[in-house]
């Protein structure tokens, strides 16, 4: 019985949130075609979504699509291997952790991207000066993250390890990592988001090609159909991404219990 | 306490070293020795222009850090006292959250136009969300136990919520307004970086322009300064809160 009231209530919660971004979608779309909210500043939902398809199906920005795209998973494959090396670096050698500790909690305080024009001057204007800001901006979030997750392996797990006379690289890779993954996947999702906001901000300010690039473009030009239909397609990228990321880590929670 | 300082000491001096190397390898054109930018710095923090700058940005920080701490803390509030309201706000929150509010700026300018507001809007997108996560978060995980008292002890609602749920949460809550203010300083600068005609964010947009590289590290160096000084002392008050009893 507990299960169909829980059922019950889990969809009515459902129909509110869907109840209520409708509303405001249809909201902003009446305002859009009553004129309340001029055409220059935003078009109504329906044609950035009409914006959205015709982009998409035409392919006229396909290559810039690419390009941010291919950008940010290299970043993001670069923060996540490295900060989870330097990660466990970290947890082993107590005395350095404690030394950068309040480096790692101050990096996000600053907008890290105020070093892109620097790198741009190390490594020109294109993908290798993008995609060294993206890992550079999402690589903190993995080590913290992995820090947390190694402090929280069971010693118990550890000890097998030791038992079965692992070497310390074994035992991190087959014992520990898997043990601390609900963590680790926090730390790949942050890791995504900090590097598509390095990314997408590099393209915003200098870059030859790319997503943001089209975006700030749409912008400067009053081109409102192609700023909303990439944005929108943005968005619906991270949204993507990180929705089916916070499922993984919500299973692999609900998997190793509350540790 | 003595070991924290040696640490801190340490970090310090390992920093510069790293600095100077860095420097040295990629050459003093690209990145600028530490020595230098800390006079530069130093003589930024003597100038006029500078504290114009900073006052801008002052303003535009401590007006978005307001908003977004009043709002999300009462919305948090709100949302955390309602179970359903909460239940149904909660994955909307979270979505915001994440996003890469940077995509949004071309909108705000569009309807803020190039404005202090512009840049106090894009501050609140930033904070608001965590704090109002952390603030719901903080009251749902209140124990039962002190809810009962307070229901016990037949106190009204607002008292409450004023001397029991609150205090209760307020660990929780300190650490929200703590990344708040993270996200907001975040905020107002990338605001200022990508259109303001006034700010520090500004200063360095300006400096990047004429590749006046020791001027965006000293700069960068201030910052990051500040923003650790402010980090810590939030930090050494949730601890301090937190081991109150």
């Amino acid at each position: 019985m507990s299960v169909g009231v829980a059922g019950l209530q889990v969809s009515r919660t459902a129909v509110a949130r869907t109840a209520l971004i409708l509303g405001a979608f249809v909201a902003l779309e009446v305002l859009c075609r009553v004129q309340i909210i001029d055409r220059i500043t935003m078009i109504p939902p329906t044609e950035m979504l009409s914006s959205l398809g015709r982009i998409l199906v035409t392919g006229r920005f396909n290559e810039d699509i690419a390009f941010t795209i291919w950008n940010t998973m290299a970043a993001i494959a670069i923060a996540v291997v490295g900060g989870f090396f330097i990660g466990a670096l970290l947890h082993a050698v107590p005395r350095l952790r404690r030394t950068v500790e309040p480096l790692l909690s101050a990096y996000y305080a600053v907008p890290i991207f105020v070093f892109y024009p620097l790198l741009v001057v190390a490594f020109g204007v294109g993908r290798a000066a993008l995609i060294a800001m993206g890992a550079l901006f999402g690589i903190v979030a993995m080590v913290v993250n992995t820090m947390l997750g190694l402090d929280r392996v069971p010693a118990v797990i550890v000890k097998t390890a030791s038992i079965m006379k692992l070497g310390p690289w074994l035992s991190l890779v087959l014992v520990r990592l898997p043990a601390a993954a609900p963590h680790l996947v926090t730390g790949v999702k942050l890791a995504v988001a900090y590097s598509v906001i390095a990314i997408v901000a590099g393209e915003f300010i200098l870059a030859t090609a790319g997503m943001g690039k089209r975006i700030a473009f749409g912008y400067n030009d009053f081109d409102n159909p192609t700023m909303y239909g990439m944005l929108l397609l943005l968005l619906a990228l991270v949204m993507i991404v990180n929705g089916a990321l916070s499922l993984w880590e919500r299973r692999l929670h609900r998997r190793f219990g509350q540790q | 306490m003595k070991s924290r300082a040696a640490d801190i000491v340490v970090l310090v001096l390992g920093l510069l070293s790293a600095w100077q190397l860095l420097s040295f390898v990629v050459g003093a054109n690209i990145v600028s020795p530490p020595a230098t930018t800390i006079i530069r710095a130093i003589e930024l923090l003597q100038s006029q222009s500078f504290w114009e700058h900073a006052a801008s940005t002052g303003l535009a920080f401590g007006l978005a850090s307001v908003i977004a701490i009043a709002g999300g803390v009462v919305g948090g509030l709100w949302l955390g006292l309602r179970r359903f309201a909460g239940d149904v706000a909660d994955p909307i929150l979270g979505t915001f959250y994440s996003i890469p509010k940077i995509t949004l700026y071309p909108i705000i300018l569009l309807v803020f136009g190039l404005s202090l507001s512009a840049k106090v809007a894009f501050g609140v997108i930033h904070g608001i969300f965590p704090i109002a996560i952390f603030t719901m978060n903080a009251l749902r995980n209140v124990a039962p136990v002190h809810r009962k008292t307070a229901r016990m002890l037949r106190l009204s609602p607002v008292a409450t919520v004023a001397t029991v749920l609150l205090p209760a949460a307020l660990p929780e809550i300190l650490t929200g307004i703590r990344i708040g203010f993270a996200v907001t300083l975040l905020g107002t600068l990338i605001a200022e970086l990508f259109a303001s005609t006034s700010g520090i964010g500004f200063a360095l947009l300006r400096a990047t322009d004429v590749h006046d590289v020791v001027d965006i590290l000293a700069l960068t160096m201030l910052l990051f300064t500040f923003a650790a000084i402010v980090n810590a002392l939030l930090h050494f008050l949730e601890r301090r809160i937190q081991h109150r009893d």
